[in-house]
């Protein structure tokens, strides 16, 4: 007990487990807030239906209200357990529940996501390493980083697809209209990384640049082992809004391209046929929210496990 | 320096774990084309899931029966919807699933339509070989420069109407005046503008117009007091729905319409597109057009004859879209747009043509009267011919609508 050693490495393991401990408590505390939030949510949006529905049926006493707030109704608000209910109806001409097709929906459009994302970070890594080892680079190529965010995405998806149909059929596997939407859904992501990344990259004091310096490092050396790690906080940041975004990439891709599958195909049919079934459109955008949180809980919990306990506090 | 390294070897584990996941996702489909053609169709099936990838995967499928077969190899075709998977293009699916494609070497692969997707630009650009559109939505495109022609004139009539409620009062085109009217925009609008010019109102001054949704809820909700609707879509859609003041659905007598093939400026609607300079330059395409023509012409006849079972296919094919009732609504009212198609399926009615060009002409559409090029019939007519020596009626002189009974939602 007396070896220094061994009573740092106890008091380690000690807190350690304190440490887990405690997030493990703020996991659950996270979960309860989000709960309670969702009920307060749905509590909301019913107690503005009744709301609204009352001053409906008393449209006489306030006509000019009436026709400004949004209506009540049950096909503009579907009453909310009409809309859980839907879940588990079995649409006509199907043999699954609502809520597994939305499930198998939102793998195909997980799958899109996960491909552009991970083109994504490629890509904007690339980026994000040329333009920090070339000043001149980053003064000449940023603005068109930049630049291509502006690009309204409905305008490129159709051209992305049709070019992908005619001009990538050299990959060595089938090329399918979906990888195309991964391709929509790159274009989102790699900006973040590319910009967060950068920063990242120069995120080093000059102390310690100076000290590679002075070690002889090359550029290579230095962008290993001291920018790249350097980056990776600033690389989670982008990854938790990049995974997002890709994920609202694919979904517009779909929508906007007419792949024959996914969450945005779904809302866009049921958005068609709203006026026989609202509460089926809810459901499929409910289905939508869900999975990009998923992807961003996914990204959140890669960013403890890679950094974990001193890189939190690092960050924090 | 340690913990750096830590971090790094993580980050690893994390990047290859997710690669391993969408790797994983992405070998469902590009696996064994069976198996992965059967998941397809279970979450295809379900859903619109995996649609137009079913199709692709099918036609791996279609590619190892083929070379297990000892057949001729059948030429792969690419065929671009205007919309997704509906009773609206049953005839392709009917000849996809049914086997008339292959019986004429043909394997063909049907890609869905999207809100930004330009069939006629598609298949100018090379990423389909054949596309559905309707004549005016072709003919713009024509105008600014792709050379695409119009093979074969499927639909006879126009689908669209202007819906009201018959309270509303709206019997006629001159009953529009001052109301609220219904438009989807994207080229949707032009019959409208044009049935309005015709009896002296202006579309931009003498009615409000209202950028409509593609479906029926404004004009339950009271914005719109003339909505347009497709009389095989979202005038059905309105009869699908329940009417809150009685509890029952929507009746046709609790609706007006007007029909633009009445007021005489309806338009021509789907039609098989083609690339022109491939028909000129490359016989083996032309031949396949001829081919592809007759096969999608066999198939809307055989969905006139066998109603339920091409409501069948196109609910298997696609999304349940309005569900199955909704489907067979949609049947029945194409049928009826397409049949009796006293030239010939197919082939072009020339005073609808005029027609049309008149229309487009006098909206500012189009600058000018197309050329020639626009459409040709000798495709149409060598198909026809092969199909009536196939003992195919292919006027259908007789045909008569069904009465489809409408469902709640069109489950």
């Amino acid at each position: 007990m007396d070896d220094p050693l061994v009573r740092e490495q106890l008091v380690r393991q000690q807190a350690a487990t304190l440490d887990r401990r405690a997030a493990a408590g703020r996991g659950l505390r996270q979960v309860a807030v989000f709960s309670v939030f969702v009920v307060v949510l749905g509590f909301l949006y019913s107690g503005y239906k009744i709301f609204g529905q009352a001053i409906d049926d008393a449209q006489t006493d306030w006509p000019a209200l009436g026709s400004v707030l949004p209506r009540t109704d049950d096909l503009n608000m579907p009453p909310i357990l009409d809309i859980l209910g839907e879940f588990t109806v079995t649409p006509g001409g199907t043999d699954q529940i609502l809520g597994r097709q939305l499930f198998d929906e939102a793998m195909f459009t997980l799958r899109e996501a996960t491909v552009g994302f991970l083109a994504g970070i490629v890509v904007g890594l690339a980026i994000a390493i040329a333009l920090a080892r070339s000043r001149r680079l980053e003064r000449g190529l940023f603005p068109y980083v930049i630049a291509s965010q502006t690009i309204p995405l409905i305008a490129i998806a159709p051209l992305v697809i049709v070019w992908g149909r005619k001009n990538l059929d050299f990959v060595p596997w089938e090329w399918q209209d979906w990888m195309s939407v991964s391709i929509i859904a790159t274009f989102l992501t790699f900006f973040p990384v590319a910009v967060n990344g950068l920063r990242g990259l120069q995120s080093p004091k000059p102390e310690n640049l100076e000290l590679m310096e002075s070690y002889a490092a090359g550029w290579g050396q230095t962008l290993r082992r001291l920018r790249f790690p350097a980056a990776i906080p600033y690389l989670f940041t982008a990854a938790k809004i990049a995974a997002t975004a890709s994920v609202v990439g694919a979904i517009v891709g779909e929508i906007s391209a007419g792949v024959g599958g996914g969450l945005g195909r779904r809302v866009f049919l049921e958005a068609q046929r709203y006026t026989t079934g609202p509460e089926r459109l809810y459901a499929a955008v409910i289905a939508s929210a869900v999975l990009g949180i998923f992807v961003f809980l996914v990204i959140t919990a890669a960013e403890k496990f890679t950094l974990g306990r001193q890189g939190r506090e690092a960050l924090s | 320096m340690k913990r750096n390294s830590t971090r790094l070897w993580r980050l690893l584990a994390v990047l290859l774990a997710l690669t391993l996941v969408a790797a994983a996702c992405g070998n469902d489909d590009d696996g064994a084309a069976g198996g992965g053609d059967d998941d397809q169709a279970d979450t295809g099936g379900d859903g619109d899931g995996a649609d137009g990838d079913g199709d692709g995967a099918d036609g791996d499928m279609d590619d190892g029966d083929m070379d297990d077969g000892d057949m001729a190899e059948l030429t792969p075709v690419t065929l671009q919807l205007q919309w997704v998977p509906q009773s609206q293009f049953a005839g392709y699916f009917a000849a996809r699933d049914l086997g008339f494609y292959e019986d004429v070497g043909l394997d063909v692969t049907i890609v869905d339509g999207g809100v930004d997707i330009v069939p006629a630009t598609v298949l100018d650009s090379g990423g389909a070989d054949f596309a559905i559109s309707w004549v005016p939505r072709g003919l713009v495109p024509r105008e600014e420069g792709l050379n695409i022609t119009n093979i074969a004139q499927v639909f006879q009539r126009s689908g669209t109407l202007q819906v009201s409620f018959a309270d509303a009062g709206i019997n006629s085109v001159e009953d529009l005046a001052g109301k609220n009217v219904g438009n989807w925009g994207f080229g949707n609008e032009f019959e409208l503008f044009a049935g309005l010019a015709s009896v002296g109102l202006d579309p931009q001054s003498d009615v409000t117009l209202v950028q409509q949704d593609f479906n029926m809820t404004a004009l339950i909700n009271g914005d719109i007091d003339a909505a347009q609707a497709m009389i095989y879509n979202e005038y059905a859609q309105v009869l699908e729905t329940e009417n809150p003041e009685t509890g029952e659905l929507f009746q046709p007598e609790d609706l007006t319409i007007i029909d633009w093939n009445d007021v005489g400026t309806a338009m021509l609607q789907d039609a098989i597109w083609a690339d022109a300079d491939r028909l000129d330059d490359d016989p083996a395409y032309r031949e396949t057009a001829v081919k592809f023509v007759e096969a999608s012409l066999r198939g809307w006849a055989y969905c006139r004859d066998n109603f339920q079972e091409c409501v069948d296919v196109v609910v298997d094919a696609g999304p349940p879209f309005g569900g199955p009732g909704h489907q067979a609504w949609m049947m029945n009212e194409i049928n009826a747009l397409i049949w009796p198609s006293p030239g010939g399926v197919g082939m072009m009615d020339q005073a609808l043509w005029d027609q049309t060009v008149e229309v487009a002409t006098s909206q500012g559409i189009l600058a000018a009267a197309p050329d020639e090029g626009a459409f040709r019939t000798d495709i149409a007519a060598e198909a026809i011919a092969n199909l009536e020596a196939a003992g195919i009626d292919v006027t259908g002189t007789d045909f008569t609508r069904l009465d489809v009974e409408v469902t709640p939602g069109g489950e």
